[in-house]
């Protein structure tokens, strides 16, 4: 049988400023039926363009200028808008980021539903509606008739992902184009999702084609990856063998940017890739990773082209764009040899700096003018319960948890950024033994200057008007003192620090990458010297091998410093931190250090946690064969306005022990060096919780990796 | 929803209370005194004092402000001082009058403008679009007086087609009036025109880039559907609230066009109040405009919700 899909040398351009910048280059990918086939790259790669160009659905200002697109034996290069209607009906659907906003906002599931059935449907039907509602349940939707109902605003994310993915399913297409589905929701709820196209995948004989940025997610599901970097293809491969043996050093950079579950500081560094991806404008003439690759030699001078390289592990037919493959698969060389980088120190004196006791933070919902005239008592919010944290000089507390389970609140807390209208704030933070005020205003200047954050989203942190030097200056000058030459020399060490040319101080923010605004982010917090820096989602929305950066470079400034690092990502949480708090619904469930936390027993939320996170297969092989069961967790966190009775996590624990976790809040347990806020006796999850494997444990280092591919 | 509507509801009152506060004041501030002005320069100071007693105007203002409030909402809406007549009944045929001509005017305005919107939003930057937009700025630009007096000329005299003069007679029909209300309702259509198609315009292509769009278009159902069923649907929300809140316009604002044409409305009415000092008369007129408004501006807010989900069930 011939493949589904026949991209062969796809060329596509965008129109930009009156130049034509080439977006796709002598792209061919085939993708048989049934299969799932990830297309992974780092933004700017060119893998949107890519799924949207085989959808066949391109930007206005983009054109295809060579090559064709074969789906099914049909030719839609050049398909007219009556061909392409059919080619979208009958063939392909395509699954977004975003759902909200690909929904129509003022019709119901059930409209938007019915509208994508395959036109043998009389939409008035019962049975058009029926088959809705069946659909509806085919992805797991637990009450089809009251989403249908639902305008889409009124469903949390994972529903609404959920819903377009059924949509997508309805007209039975032979290709699901899936353009990162899960990559703004939470981990939890990624997995779910993820658990679901697995399913789908098998049980129907749809070909997925996934685009993500995240490799592990893509691992976890693919038979096939493609890996695409500025335009091009770079290497293709069956999943299995490409993570057990990547043939072009930019896979192999990837792979080793992102730290694995397990993996620590103390260990080794993260290694991020040095340089920034081409400009489409001036595409350098030879290799377009050559730049920023450890392995270039003269003949990377020439562009390379694809070559078939004879596998030594797998069976699957690969290919690799560089020059080196074959000494690559070979084992003769590879970029994955560990590099002089010194992996983080312990610090040099270790007491207490921050002290956080009971602090409790509520905020006051608005009441409508008959409730105050019945005098009824303002509803709350809980966001933040009873949370007791310590963090010593040196040091990094690692803090997860869902969206909604009220880290970020912590956090504001703790800078005093709330006032107190917001809601009544109650508790003791000490910084240094000195008592904290409960607002920013009321706190002196040196306080100011030991208590800095960055935030997640240096785009709204940074002031537009501002330029670096400008907004570097001012915490120099206003918190540290500096004056005059000393202001000069010292913003000279900051931007370096931070690995910024001092050109960049009169840049705009506007002028600097994603990567580069967060740096500033990262130098005007450490500007008058900290002794506690709040990290705030500050390295989510940036592309792995910058994130490694970033990591890294926390790590080379800490010193003294004391970290409170809040992220959703257990990865990077685990690899960074030496304590971990866990959080659900405003309260901690389990805190400890870290190697404990990673360690069963552990509370059932953070074993959902855990198990959330997405594997190589080789990972998920080595789980089943302990029988490993991966637990879920089902539904949604619940609303903070009505707080479950006893234990908060009983409505959607999968460990429930029986009406003691509904009635009565549970201890805290001591083990093995952390503590758990469970019901359930420490030695009975232990029992239950076998082994859960971390990845780092299956795969133990890349270096040793790269030596079993040579052997 | 419910309690929407009525915490709106009461915003209504409120308003209409804070301005006829206002309305009061501002008249109690006017030059010239209203006992002297009926009677004229020769009058005796007894016989003005004499007046001034019978219309009330001797008592301290909050009282003469509570008992016209009071009178004016049980209907007792007092007499014109410059004709002597009832004013409700005057008021209410005048209002009459201009919803008439605030009626036919947007028969003929708001489908011309939402389809020439519609139709230079989906065609983005296309000369049509360029067309459009600019012969509707254009329009907008000349004064209300120019427009009527050109539509005169060709509509009236040179074509004989319609009378210039739109003086309808007291209790004529709607359909001996229509003619009449032709040109004073296309001259008020060439202002709202351009405003309403621009606004139109600039909707439609912002749902256009919206990525719901795609969605439907990826369902391969024909483009039609998807611009009726997903575009427009969202895309003339915001138009239905500028329609609405220009009702309040049409029935007060369109003094200049109504005394081109000689038109029977609220507007001249407003101006005869004005001439004469009428201060009862432009009381009751500026009352009315108010709660037109308000209610247009209730009633806009009210539609948007109602057609937008996302805040109706909020």
């Amino acid at each position: 049988m011939s493949a589904l899909v026949e991209i062969r040398d796809l060329s596509v351009v965008y129109r930009q400023a009156g130049k034509d910048l080439p977006a796709l280059r002598d792209i061919n990918l085939s993708i048989n039926y049934g299969q799932t086939y990830g297309l992974v790259g780092e933004s700017g790669s060119g893998k949107s363009t890519l799924a949207l160009a085989l959808m066949r659905y391109l930007s206005d200002n983009a054109r295809i200028t060579s090559g064709s697109i074969q789906v099914a034996g049909e030719d839609i290069t050049h398909a007219s808008p009556q061909e392409l209607r059919q080619y979208w009906l009958k063939r392909v659907k395509l699954v977004p980021q975003n759902p909200l906003p690909s929904m129509n906002p003022s019709l119901t599931v059930m409209e938007q539903m019915l509208e994508a059935l395959p036109p043998t449907y009389n939409r008035a039907s019962k049975q058009a509606k029926d088959r809705v509602l069946e659909l509806l349940a085919q992805v797991n939707l637990a009450d089809p008739r009251r989403v249908a109902a639902s305008y889409p605003h009124q469903l949390s994310g994972g529903m609404q992902q959920r819903v377009m993915i059924a949509m997508a399913l309805a007209g039975e297409p032979d290709l699901l184009v899936m353009d990162e589905p899960t990559t703004n929701l939470d981990v939890t709820t990624e997995a779910t999702i993820l658990d679901l196209v697995r399913d789908l995948t098998q049980t129907r004989n749809t070909a997925v084609l996934y685009v993500s940025h995240s490799l592990a997610v893509v691992a976890s599901l693919c038979d096939r990856v493609a890996v695409m970097y500025a335009g091009e293809l770079v290497e293709d491969a069956g999943s299995h063998d490409l993570y057990a043996g990547p043939y072009h050093p930019y896979t192999q950079a990837l792979l080793d940017s992102v730290p694995r579950l397990g993996q620590d500081k103390r260990h080794a560094p993260l290694r991020p890739i040095r340089g920034s991806l081409p400009g489409l404008t001036d595409l350098p003439s030879g290799c377009l990773f050559q730049a920023r690759c450890p392995l270039a030699v003269p003949a990377c001078e020439t562009h390379p082209e694809l070559i078939q390289v004879e596998a030594s592990v797998g069976t699957s037919m690969r290919v690799s764009r560089c020059v080196r493959a074959h000494e690559i698969a070979a084992g003769e060389v590879s970029s994955r040899q560990a590099e002089a980088d010194t992996a983080a120190t312990a610090p040099s004196q270790v007491a207490e700096i921050l002290d956080v006791d009971n602090l409790d933070k509520r905020f006051r919902m608005p009441r409508s003018w008959l409730e105050r005239l019945q005098r009824q008592p303002p509803k709350q919010v809980h966001a933040v319960d009873d949370v007791s944290l310590e963090l010593a000089t040196g040091e990094t507390l690692g803090l997860v948890g869902e969206s909604g389970s009220g880290k970020s609140t912590l956090a504001r807390c703790l800078m005093g950024l709330y006032d107190p209208s917001s809601g009544p704030m109650d508790g003791v933070m000490t910084l240094a033994s000195v008592p904290l005020a409960d607002r920013a205003a009321g706190r002196n200047q040196d306080t100011l200057k030991r208590l800095q954050m960055v935030f997640q989203s240096s785009d709204e942190a940074l002031n537009p008007y501002m330029t670096v030097g400008e907004a570097l200056r001012r915490p120099l000058k206003r918190l540290a003192g500096y004056r005059g030459e000393a202001l000069e020399a010292r913003l000279q060490t900051l931007l370096s620090a931070v690995k910024l040319p001092a050109s960049y101080l009169d840049r705009l923010p506007q002028q600097l990458s994603g990567g580069e605004k967060q740096r500033v982010a990262i130098a005007r917090a450490l500007a008058a010297d900290p002794e506690v820096v709040i990290f705030d989602e500050s390295v989510s929305g940036l592309d792995v091998s910058v994130q490694a950066a970033i990591v890294n470079l926390l790590n080379d400034l800490q010193y003294d410093k004391a970290y409170l690092f809040i992220s959703h990502d257990l990865s990077v949480v685990s690899y960074l931190a030496d304590k971990v708090a866990v959080m659900y619904l405003g309260h901690l469930m389990e805190v400890g250090e870290t190697a404990a936390v990673l360690k069963p027993p552990y509370h059932p939320y953070t074993e959902a946690l855990l198990s959330a996170v997405p594997r190589l297969e080789a990972e998920q092989d080595a789980l089943d064969a302990n029988e490993q069961e991966m637990i879920r967790l089902e539904g949604d966190v619940p609303s903070p306005l009505n707080i479950p009775k006893g234990c908060r996590f009983h409505s959607r624990c999968p460990r429930m022990l029986g009406d003691i976790c509904k009635t009565t809040t549970p201890p805290w347990q001591e083990v093995n060096g952390k503590r758990i806020h469970c019901h359930i006796p420490a030695d009975d999850l232990m029992t239950m919780q076998t082994n859960l494997v971390l990845p780092s444990e299956v795969i133990s280092s890349p270096s040793a990796q790269a030596n079993e591919v040579a052997s | 929803m419910s309690r929407y509507i009525v915490r709106r509801l009461g915003f209504l009152l409120l308003t209409l209370l804070l301005t006829s506060i206002i309305i009061f004041t501002i008249t109690q501030l006017l030059p010239g005194d209203v006992a002297r002005i009926i009677l004229g320069r020769e009058a005796s100071d007894t016989a003005i004092a004499a007046l001034r007693a019978e219309l009330g105007l001797d008592r301290p203002a909050p009282i003469q402000y509570i008992t016209w409030l009071a009178s004016f909402i049980v209907g007792d809406w007092g007499e014109s001082y410059g004709t002597g007549q009832a004013i409700r009944p005057l008021v209410l045929e005048r209002l009459g009058n201009s919803l008439m001509l605030a009626a036919v005017t947007l028969v003929i305005s708001v489908p011309i403008s939402v389809a020439l919107g519609v139709v230079a939003g989906l065609r983005e930057d296309s000369v049509l679009d360029h067309t459009i937009s600019i012969g509707s700025l254009s329009v907008v630009g000349l004064p209300e007086f120019v427009t009527g007096l050109l539509l005169i000329q060709l509509f009236a005299f040179r074509l004989q087609l319609l009378p210039a003069n739109s003086s309808i007679e007291r209790g004529a029909s709607f359909m001996e009036a229509l003619p009449m209300l032709i040109l004073p309702a296309l001259t008020a259509t060439l202002v709202l025109l351009a405003y309403v198609t621009r606004l139109t315009r600039a909707s439609v292509i912002e749902e256009l880039r919206k990525p719901y769009v795609r969605t439907a278009a990826l369902k391969g159902i024909p483009r039609g559907r998807v611009i009726r069923n997903h575009v427009l649907r969202n895309a003339l929300l915001p138009t239905v609230t500028v329609l609405a809140i220009s009702v309040g316009w049409l029935i007060s604002g369109l003094i200049v066009v109504e005394n081109v044409f000689n038109y029977p409305g609220f507007g001249r009415l407003l101006t005869f109040a004005i001439d004469r000092r009428d201060v009862p008369l432009l009381q009751a007129i500026s009352l009315v405009t108010v709660f037109g408004f308000a209610t247009a501006n209730l009633a806009a807010d009210l539609l948007y919700a109602y057609l937008n989900p996302r805040i109706r069930l909020s």
